[in-house]
């Protein structure tokens, strides 16, 4: 984790990343089809206009599109703008021209990239031409488009048969993901060996890792306590799968674990015990790993292993179930 | 239709917020002013509406967390959009209406510096034609502003003044993440960012939340002596293909503007214009008046939290009505690429 300027808040970076898979239906299969076979597939609206790429349904009458019509792959640049800065997953990775274009033939244009090198390379009225991908897939990525200097590049022939019917695109946001200023002072207790824990100061409860606010009340929870490192199994699961990323070879125990004076259970795992033994009550400490080994993390805490005690009785959490 | 008016409005904006993505811990000082401006408590509130994404937070159910800030126990009834605070206002303007309750909070919040937000915002476009370009907000505000320029509709000079004069306001606006006039000439001797639009075209990349109080009649009078009553809510929005609209116009704005019975008689207008020229797009497609005082606060050219900054219009116009400086206003939100959907919010001090 890295500190925050302020210094308030730890953080880290944190990716989310996903494939949108998508199925396109008729109209805009034929759209993205045409762009696999290197044509450009547009749609003749109720309004008389041509449009590029069809839209599903008609803007006016919103009767299914069926009018479909073969494009020019040649236009004239309507709309421009230098992108000097690109984002990650836009079509060039170096400063390029995203404009709109009008493809020959149609009454709208299309958004897309121009692949020029320099803003005085591209301007409004400049004649383009599409330059398609060498493999294409049947997504709006296959083309890309250049001035026009008159002789056309012929569309490799493609591979691909039959309809396109859905598209994949690949998601990935990265984030600087901050904790709250509660739960950094809660990891960094962690990396000093302590469990930091807030009281609310109206229901009295004890939160760890402490939160912004007490979810009961809505006020600040900001009276800080320390909490020992033993406490009580209130729940438990035994896991039996195994799956991508596991770090204990299973079957073994993740289980809520109530910190003796605490109001809410931490979750972590239980081992030193034959899985068969766990149970609701049992008594735990913490197994802290080696002390050089500490970062602001909670796997400073190995797992939960039995302290030997005696069962604690049913009533002591009843209540925090 | 009951009388609904804002009674209440607390706002942070900042750069860098140094806390969660949740934002709950920004949230209870808000609630905190909102009490106060009321003299409420949170068992005051019938109902709790807000507006936020995921995809800024990079968690899934965010808003779960902001509740934390609302304290749950007993159970509130509460609603979530994934738009902005300015929607949430709308859904808990009509929850009123339905008769079920009297007064609502709404709130929205967002940090926007989590990410890298003119490229999060790609995935609001259309799914298969434009998301896998990843044609970032700026960009396509950058064509919008060239087609006008290149029609006659405005110019860089015009854009610049609007730059100029939203700055010179927000030195008095605390919240203001950006603020500091110049000239128009000093503003066009800067480089361009996204040809034709320079930085300061653009609103700056804002975290912050938001919270407005709406009240019902006497609920309303028993909190304010000059509540602002809403007498005109709507909001329309334009199609999802870039292509076949006219980028140069708002239509859902003026659309929007008739639906409210026209903006004639508004004396203040807080417009949403996360970029320059939509200020002007908005002006002339609204109908406003050449007398209306534009954006006081400094708009959103001086600060703009996603999912907070069409709701702070809101608030920001309704403050004026409380205090006297104007009897009848507009709040304005926006959402989409390039001026897509458009709420208008006509604010009144006597019904
Ligand atoms: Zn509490």
């Amino acid at each position: 984790m890295r500190r925050h300027p302020q210094d308030r808040t730890l953080s880290a970076p944190v990716t989310v990343s996903f494939d949108y898979t998508r199925s396109v239906g008729p109209v805009l299969g034929r759209f993205l089809t045409g762009l696999r076979d290197g044509q450009f597939v547009g749609a003749r609206l109720s309004d008389g206009r041509v449009v590029v790429p069809p839209p599903e349904f008609d803007p006016v009458t919103h009767r299914a599109t069926a009018d479909f019509v073969d494009v020019a792959e040649t236009g004239t640049v309507t709309s421009w703008t230098w992108v000097s800065e690109p984002v990650a997953g836009q079509p060039f990775d170096r400063p390029f021209a995203f404009a709109l274009v009008t493809l020959d033939g149609t009454d709208a244009p299309l958004l897309h990239a121009v692949d020029v090198a320099s803003p005085d390379e591209i301007s409004t009225g400049l004649k383009v031409r599409a330059r398609w991908a060498t493999e294409r897939t049947g997504a709006i990525t296959d083309v890309v488009f250049v001035p026009d200097t008159g002789t056309a590049a012929p569309a490799a022939p493609v591979a691909g048969e039959g309809e396109v019917t859905g598209i994949v695109t690949p998601v990935s946001l990265d984030y600087t993901y901050a904790a709250s200023p509660e739960e950094s002072a809660f990891f960094r207790g962690l990396a000093e060996g302590r469990l930091v824990a807030q009281r609310c100061p109206q229901c009295r409860k004890v939160y760890v890792p402490p939160r912004p606010a007490c979810p009961v009340d809505g006020v600040p929870t900001v009276e800080e306590i320390e909490l020992s490192d033993t406490g009580t199994v209130t729940t438990f699961c035994i896991v039996n799968v195994p799956f991508l990323g596991q770090k204990i070879t299973p079957p073994y125990v993740s289980a809520y674990i109530l910190l003796d004076g605490a109001d809410i259970a931490l979750q972590h795992l239980i081992l030193d015990i034959p899985v068969e033994e766990i149970r609701m009550g049992l008594r735990v400490k913490a197994v802290w790993k080696p002390r050089e080994e500490w970062g602001t993390t909670i796997e400073n805490i190995s797992h939960f292993a039995p302290t030997g005690d005696a069962d604690a009785d049913y009533d002591t959490y009843k209540h925090h179930l | 239709m009951r009388d609904v008016a804002v009674v209440g409005f607390a706002q942070r904006q900042m750069q860098d917020y140094d806390g969660s993505p949740t934002c709950a811990e920004l949230l209870v000082p808000i609630f905190g002013e909102c009490y106060e401006q009321t003299g409420w408590t949170k068992k005051d509130i019938g109902f709790w509406c807000s507006g936020s994404s995921d995809y800024l937070a990079g968690r899934s159910f965010s808003f779960v967390s902001a509740i934390d800030a609302i304290g749950v126990l007993p159970p509130v009834n509460e609603s979530h959009v994934e738009m902005d605070a300015a929607w949430a206002l709308y859904e808990a303007w009509l929850k009123i209406q339905t008769g079920e309750v009297d007064t609502a909070l709404v709130f929205g919040f967002g940090k926007a510096s989590a990410g890298v937000l003119r490229r999060t915002l790609s995935l609001q476009l259309d799914p298969y034609t434009l998301t896998p370009l990843w044609p970032d907000t700026v960009s396509i505000a950058a064509l919008q502003a060239r087609l006008g320029i290149d029609g006659g509709a405005w110019d860089e000079a015009a854009m610049a003044e609007v730059v100029n004069r939203s700055l010179t306001d927000a030195e008095k606006n605390e919240y203001a993440v950006r603020a500091g006039g110049s000239s128009v000439e000093e503003l066009l001797a800067r480089p361009m960012f996204a040809d034709p639009l320079r930085k300061h075209d653009a609103a700056p990349v804002t975290d912050g939340a938001a919270a407005i109080v709406l009240a019902a009649g006497d609920k309303a009078r028993e909190v304010r002596e000059r509540p602002a009553w809403i007498t005109g809510l709507s909001h329309v929005t334009d199609g999802l293909h870039l292509g076949t609209r006219d980028l140069t116009r708002a239509e859902s704005a003026s659309r929007a503007a008739a639906a409210v019975g026209g903006l004639d008689g508004v004396d203040v207008a807080e417009l949403h214009a996360p970029f320059s020229h939509q200020e002007l797009i908005l002006r002339r497609d609204l109908g406003l008046a050449e007398d209306v005082r534009v954006n006081p606060s400094g708009g959103a050219l001086a600060g703009n939290p996603m999912f907070t900054g069409g709701g702070i219009r809101i608030g920001e116009a309704a403050r004026r009505i409380w205090d006297g400086s104007a009897d009848k206003v507009l709040g304005h939100a926006t959402s989409g690429p390039a001026l897509q959907q458009n709420l208008v919010c006509v604010m009144e001090g006597t019904i």
